[in-house]
């Protein structure tokens, strides 16, 4: 599934970064590579962008953005 | 300055020599002493704070020669080594060379950087919270071959919230020596003594370990650097509890924008309430030090010139600094707490409607106040494109070098009644009609250049959020010394010229030894010839030499017109105010004053956007916009009132 579908609380693996190499590239080097795990953190205010926690770090994407990444969805228990 | 607290708890970790048993002898071999240094590292990894420590006040900015990127570099005089200079490289994630940022620092290792030495050493700075990830940017920096010590920065931070990390270890994975510090704290310094001090003693030849990957692929890199970190024992930090309940409270649904708003309004009523008050001191003091100071010398051209061509652009310069600077102290204090990076995902969604994204509101918020600050801080803003858009549109916010004119014409010219019943002044209505019109024209602007400009780059908006940390008194004081002196300096020179050239026009011819007066100068043939294109726009000759001259600065034309009128015999015994009546008609007045809403009359501005954009195409593109649009406003405005009233 996509990450922009991931509520709030959900945790999952990255599987793949569907961007232009030199965007894909910047959010490597922020940890968003295939097999990191991800986790829902808030959502902005207004809806959107959406805080991320990957690799122990705090990263807000806008939904355009996540839209392109897809991730596994964590089992239902939660992992964290 | 005391700047280090020695520690003798942590030792340098030595790198072991078995690790550097890769063909080294034919690669650089360094017999003499080191002279250059270069500190790198990602962004956010408190490099700066670093850098502010080992140098001092001895700092010397620059930009790179045709690129936006800043060279900071500095002697080491404070840290007691003043034969050693160390230069600041841009905060970078690797050295793939897509960015700017990434290629100035890729040329200046590799002494490709014209003007820039070769450094001799390395200091890689790097986050211990997060070494996983910033150890990918070790590979690239520690194949390079230069002598290199790897910081740990943040070691405090480790400790205290639970993570572990063997230096040592990692020392014998890098084979490069390693230190743990706390440049916030001051910790570790006498390690990195300790290493230039070596370094300077005997001949470096210390390759890069083989075991580096050579794939630079983000996969690879990042795969290295998580064994590497595994094998040196590394332990994550505890997830930091204050942030997360601080996020709780300042980005909640409802609570999150409230305080947004309060602290934005509580900034902007320091900066007016206390910083206005300042800058018009400041006016007070310096122009009645300048009367006192031609009085006491004799009456010639060089009084002259000193009081009105040089004192008058000093003065230019001046007035503006305490607004600059109570704005970057607070701009300091956001950024270095950790706020600024919510404001921006606050602000996020507000801004993406006119193609901007969250980092340029601040920046834009500050240009109400004056747009130098506002320019200065779009450097939080990495997307150059971005960046650029801000700077275009950040003049056209009302900055209160026009609120003399705007006052001046709505009072002489706008009666004192209420519209809508008792609820509005019609006075403060054609105030908040000029605010906003000026914010219209930066969102016109904002969205020309998103279609015309920025579709090309589809740069995605990815924001950091760092967490909560107590602003420290001595990063912030460097912070407006350094804003402070860049002003002062770089802009303060192309003020003083503008304003000299300005003088000049305004007193030449010289007839027998004596100035033209205002009216026979030059600037006054170059007002009455440029006055029948102003005709249609309701402006006679005078408030033509008075838009000429306020190109030095908006307010000075208050100045220029009183001077005009007190000279001319038809209206010198009238107040400004009625003086005005006899050559403007409303519409013109209004025309006047649309047209400063949307002029470049500024050249603090024209400086320091020559000054962030190290060219003279955007302030020149953007002068000849503002002035284009100012133009057409003031026309359309002229002509609606002959028309329709």
């Amino acid at each position: 599934m996509a990450l922009s579908d991931m509520r709030v609380g959900q945790s999952g693996i990255l599987e793949a970064v569907e961007l232009p190499e030199k965007v894909s590239d910047h959010l490597a080097h922020l940890g968003f590579l295939p097999g990191a795990n991800v986790e829902v953190l808030r959502r902005a205010p207004a809806g959107d962008p959406t805080v991320y926690r990957i690799d122990g770090v705090e990263v807000a994407l806008r939904k355009e953005t996540a839209r392109h990444i897809t991730v596994e969805l964590a089992a239902a228990a939660g992992t964290r | 300055m005391d700047c280090c607290t020695p520690t003798s708890s942590v030792a340098i970790a030595e790198a072991p020599v078995e690790s550097s048993g890769s063909p080294s002898n034919g690669s650089r071999s360094r017999t003499g002493r080191i002279r250059t240094i270069a500190l790198i590292g990602p962004p956010n990894c408190g490099k700066s704070t670093l850098f502010n420590r080992l140098t001092g006040m001895r700092q010397k900015v620059a930009n790179y020669p045709g690129v936006t990127v800043e060279h900071h570099s500095g002697t080491m005089k404070s840290f007691g080594r003043p034969d050693l200079t160390l230069i600041d490289l841009p905060g970078i994630y690797s050295l793939a060379t897509y960015s700017e940022d990434a290629r100035v620092a890729v040329d200046v290792l590799k002494g490709n950087m014209h003007g820039v030495p070769a450094p001799d050493a390395v200091l890689l700075v790097l986050d211990c919270m997060h070494l996983n990830r910033q150890l990918m940017l070790a590979a690239p920096i520690l194949s390079l071959g230069l002598p290199t010590l790897v910081l740990l920065n943040m070691s405090d931070l480790l400790e205290a919230r639970g993570g572990k990390i063997d230096s040592l270890a990692l020392a014998h994975e890098l084979g490069h020596p390693v230190a743990l510090i706390s440049a916030a704290k001051g910790t570790g310094m006498d390690l990195i003594r300790n290493f230039l001090q070596q370094f300077g003693e005997f001949p470096l030849t210390r390759p890069g370990s083989a075991r580096l990957p050579i794939l630079q692929s983000p996969a690879s890199c990042r795969k290295w650097a998580s064994q590497v970190s595994t094998r040196s024992q590394f332990e994550e930090p505890d997830s930091p509890l204050w942030t997360r309940r601080l996020d709780a409270v300042l980005l909640h649904r409802i609570w999150g924008p409230i305080i947004f708003v309060v602290v934005v309004v509580a900034v902007f009523q320091v900066v007016f309430s206390i910083g206005q008050p300042l800058s018009d001191g400041m006016g007070n003091v310096l122009t009645h030090a300048g009367a006192w100071a031609s009085n006491a010398l004799p009456d010639n051209w060089i009084r002259a010139l000193l009081r009105d061509g040089v004192w008058n652009g000093v003065q230019a310069v001046l007035v503006f600094l305490p607004q600059i600077l109570l704005l970057f102290l607070f701009i300091g204090i956001l950024e270095d707490s950790g706020y600024l990076a919510r404001a921006a995902l606050i602000a996020d969604r507000v801004m993406r409607a006119i193609g901007l994204n969250g980092k340029a509101f601040i920046p834009l918020l500050s240009a109400y106040a004056c747009a130098v600050p506002a320019i200065m801080a779009t450097r939080t803003i990495e997307n150059k494109r971005e960046r650029m858009a801000t700077i275009l549109i950040a003049p056209f916010m009302t900055c209160s070098a026009r609120l003399p004119i705007y006052t001046l014409i709505i009072a002489a010219f706008i009666p004192d009644r209420y519209i809508l019943g008792h609820i509005l002044g019609l006075r403060a209505s054609v105030m908040l009609g000029l605010y906003a019109l000026g914010f219209l024209a930066a969102l016109v602007t904002a969205r020309l250049l998103n279609s015309r400009v920025m579709k090309a780059s589809s740069a995605p908006f990815v924001l950091e959020l760092p967490q909560y940390r107590w602003p420290t008194p001595r990063s912030l004081v460097l912070r407006l010394y350094d804003r402070g002196k860049l002003f002062t300096k770089k802009a303060g020179t192309i003020i003083l010229a503008c304003t000299f050239v300005v003088w000049l026009l305004s007193v030449l011819p010289v007839h027998g030894g004596n100035f033209s007066a205002l009216s026979s100068s030059v600037i006054a043939h170059i007002g009455r010839f440029i006055a029948p294109v102003l005709h249609p726009l309701g402006f006679d000759w005078k408030i033509g030499i008075g838009l000429l001259s306020s190109i030095v600065a908006r307010e000075v034309i208050v100045g220029t017109l009183g001077t005009l009128y007190g000279v001319d015999p038809a209206t010198h015994a009238a107040s400004l105010q009625t003086a005005l009546h006899h050559d403007l008609t409303m519409g013109g007045a209004i025309a006047l004053v649309v047209f400063f809403a949307f002029a470049m009359q500024c050249t603090s501005t024209l400086a320091i956007v020559r000054r962030e954009t190290n060219s003279w195409k955007w302030p020149a593109i953007q002068f000849a916009y503002m002035t284009v649009v100012a133009y057409v406003g003031a026309l359309v405005t002229n002509q609606l009132f002959l028309h329709f009233f």
